[in-house]
């Protein structure tokens, strides 16, 4: 199985949007707080100055066509009580400057009643400046008379600097709770994904039932898109093994035929060639069902290796069964057939595929050893595992194949005249393997052949 | 014996049948499940040959509901399926034993006694001949008051021969009846089995006589 190519992370693209999105929202906060708070703090400068410049403004009167300000005393000290601010101010009768700063420039578009502000820079400092004008008779007739008065804006700065502080610890709380609700929200988002893949990779392999658990409405069409996929698995599967079973059943019903109808005539004929002729048919017969039934095996086999499953095997159990089923072969051919089952010993994997490779050895053992020979099978637990050893006293395996019997459609010298495909100790080896073991075979000091089975523990 | 074969397949059930006729045995046959069931109702059979794969459904069914109501016929599955994908469920489902097709008739007969000698005990069916008592299915014989258990070729012999005495069996038959044909035997073979009878008969009334030129047969003084 390849891994699947990696590119990206969901949790990791939704913590990283919902925290670009919580700092945008931060620094907007931020930036809302502190113009709030700068204009707050401008209008209330300017309603001062307005206060202040009004009431210079009340003070002046008409003498005679001669204008008189009597500068009240709380007009400037409303304004430079303030902190250290510095208050200026002037005053004009439309372009004749009449008191205080001439320099000091009027904020423009002050009309009676409606006060005009800028801020702009005076002696080196920054300043707010609010002008308000009204008429007065004058012996030239209707003038304007125009007051500005001027303050500093350091206290207001400091104010400012320290509501920016505020508005950048309001901000920055801001998104660090952010950032525990998209931490909080990207792993609630996830976890339905995370458990579905939890609930199809506890599966076993052979579990193909679709997925039932409830899922979120999105990601119903994954899940239904992996039931479809399933499904399609599952009738794949059922159909190769459908298509096995019926290849057998096609090749051995008429196999079955021709060899009751051989062994029919073969009782009543009396030609003694003609009784041997159908019996070398009969062995025909046997040695390509054998070899068709032993093909149809491996690919079962094949099959079910691929698909593993994982059951508690006992093995002692198990080669009982196998051996009680072949007992009757033996007592026909007058095998001896023992078992020694020392331990109860207990394997992971595929108890079909267990008993098909014992029975395979088994099979081999009953079919060349000869009359009177005995075939022991022993269970054992070892170090590291369990051993089934199946020895025999027939002829052993000849010495110099032994490496290449277990290879698909070897088979060894002896075994002319004795039917067989060579691929039964093909399986067992595959079969061993994939439960993490391995085979052995070999010859007895006192002749016979043996073959091992190692185990590693479950 | 009498068999009932479940197989749907006609030209192998007629096989079959001729060639457990051949060794003596009654043989019924059902080309479905209906008619199987009706024979089972109607008769009592020493054992049922089932095939898997029928006509009118599964032969797990009939093996399931066969279990189901307490038939004690013992049943021996034979399946022309993968030997692998078979034994799945078939002896869960209460099958005594299976066997691959196609059949091997001896080992069929050796399965056959040894699923009759497991499920023994019930209706045993003891032969007396002469002082001698044979149990075929514990493959006992009973010479004065002991037990001797016979081998399974020698158990055969003596059955071909005591099922019909007086009657002369040659060699060559005798050979068709107790070997199968991947054994490479010799007509002599027959003569160890009949000298190792003639050994456990020693004692008793049953002898085995050689006809010269002819065979054996068995008689009772």
């Amino acid at each position: 199985m390849t891994d699947p190519l990696v590119k990206g992370s969901i949790r990791r693209r939704l913590l990283l949007s919902l925290l670009a999105g919580a700092a945008i929202l931060a620094i907007v906060v931020y930036f809302v707080v502190q113009s709030v708070a700068r204009q707050v703090a401008q209008e209330s400068q300017d309603n001062i100055l307005t206060a202040s410049a009004q009431s210079i403004l009340e003070s002046a009167r008409s003498f005679g066509g001669q204008i008189n300000v009597d500068l009240p005393y709380s007009a400037l000290s409303m304004l430079d009580s303030v902190s250290d601010e510095r208050a200026f101010y002037s005053i004009h009768l439309e372009d004749e400057f009449l008191s205080g700063y001439p320099d000091l420039p009027a904020a423009p578009g002050a009309l009676a009643g409606s006060p005009a502000f800028r801020s702009t820079e005076f002696l080196g400092e920054d300043v707010r400046i609010a002008s308000v004008r009204r008429s007065v008779s004058t012996d030239m007739g209707r003038r304007f008379l125009q007051v500005s008065v001027a303050q500093t804006l350091s206290g207001q700065k400091l104010t400012l600097a320290r509501f920016s502080r505020t508005a950048m610890g309001i901000g920055a709380g801001f998104f660090l709770l952010s950032m525990l609700l998209a931490a909080i929200v990207a792993r609630s988002t996830i976890r339905p994904l995370h458990r579905l893949t939890a609930s199809v990779s506890r599966r076993g392999p052979n579990d193909l039932r679709p997925v039932a658990a409830p899922v979120p409405s999105e990601m119903v069409p994954l899940v239904s898109s992996l039931n479809t996929f399933m499904n399609r698995l599952q009738k794949s599967l059922t159909r190769s093994e459908d298509f096995i079973a019926e290849a057998a059943h096609r090749v051995r019903t008429p196999l079955a035929i021709v060899r009751t109808k051989a062994e029919i005539i073969q009782r009543q004929a009396d030609d003694p060639e003609i009784k041997v002729a159908l019996g070398e048919m009969i062995h025909a017969v046997d040695d390509s069902s054998r070899t068709a039934g032993q093909l149809l095996d491996h690919a079962m086999v094949t099959f079910r290796l691929d698909n593993l499953s994982s059951e508690d095997i006992n093995l002692a159990q198990l080669t009982h069964d196998v051996v009680e089923r072949a007992r009757p072969m033996s007592e026909l051919k007058e095998i001896d057939l023992d078992t020694t089952i020392l331990d109860d010993t207990t394997l992971h994997g595929d108890p079909i595929l267990m008993q098909n490779a014992l029975h395979n050895l088994l099979d081999n053992a009953l079919k060349y050893a000869p009359p009177g020979a005995s075939v022991d099978v022993a269970v054992t637990r070892t170090p590291d595992g369990a051993r089934i050893c199946i020895r025999d006293t027939g002829p052993g395996f000849p010495t110099g194949e032994l490496p290449s019997l277990p290879d698909r459609f070897i088979r060894g010298d002896n075994a002319k005249g004795i039917v067989g495909s060579g691929l039964g100790l093909t399986i067992v080896k595959e079969v061993v393997e994939a439960h993490g073991g391995r085979m052995e075979t070999g010859n007895n000091p006192g002749g016979g052949a043996c073959v091992t089975l190692h185990f590693p523990s479950a | 014996m009498r068999f009932l074969l479940i197989e749907d397949n006609a030209q192998l059930a007629d096989v079959v049948v001729d060639r457990l006729s051949l060794d003596g045995h009654v043989v019924d046959h059902a080309a479905d499940l209906q008619t199987a069931w009706d024979f089972t109702a109607t008769s009592d059979y020493d054992l049922i040959l089932l095939d898997i794969m029928l006509p009118d459904g599964d032969g797990r069914t009939f093996l399931a509901n066969h279990r189901a109501k307490r038939g004690r016929t013992p049943v021996i599955v034979l399946t022309a399926r993968s030997e692998v994908s078979d034994r799945v469920g078939i002896l869960d489902l209460g099958a005594d034993d299976y066997m691959v097709k196609p059949i091997d008739f001896s080992e069929l007969e050796a399965r056959c006694r040894a699923v009759l000698r497991r499920r023994g005990g019930e209706a045993r069916n003891i032969l007396t001949l002469g002082d001698l008592g044979f149990d075929s299915q514990s493959g006992t014989l009973n010479v004065a008051g002991r037990n001797v258990q016979l081998r399974t070729r020698e158990l055969r012999l003596f059955e071909v021969l005591a099922n019909a005495p007086g009657q002369v069996f040659s060699k060559s038959a005798l050979v068709d009846r107790l070997f199968s044909f991947d054994e490479d035997v010799s007509e002599n073979a027959i003569e160890v089995y009949v000298g190792r009878l003639r050994r456990h008969l020693r004692d008793t009334t049953v002898k085995i006589t050689t006809v010269r030129g002819l065979g054996y047969k068995l008689e009772t003084e």
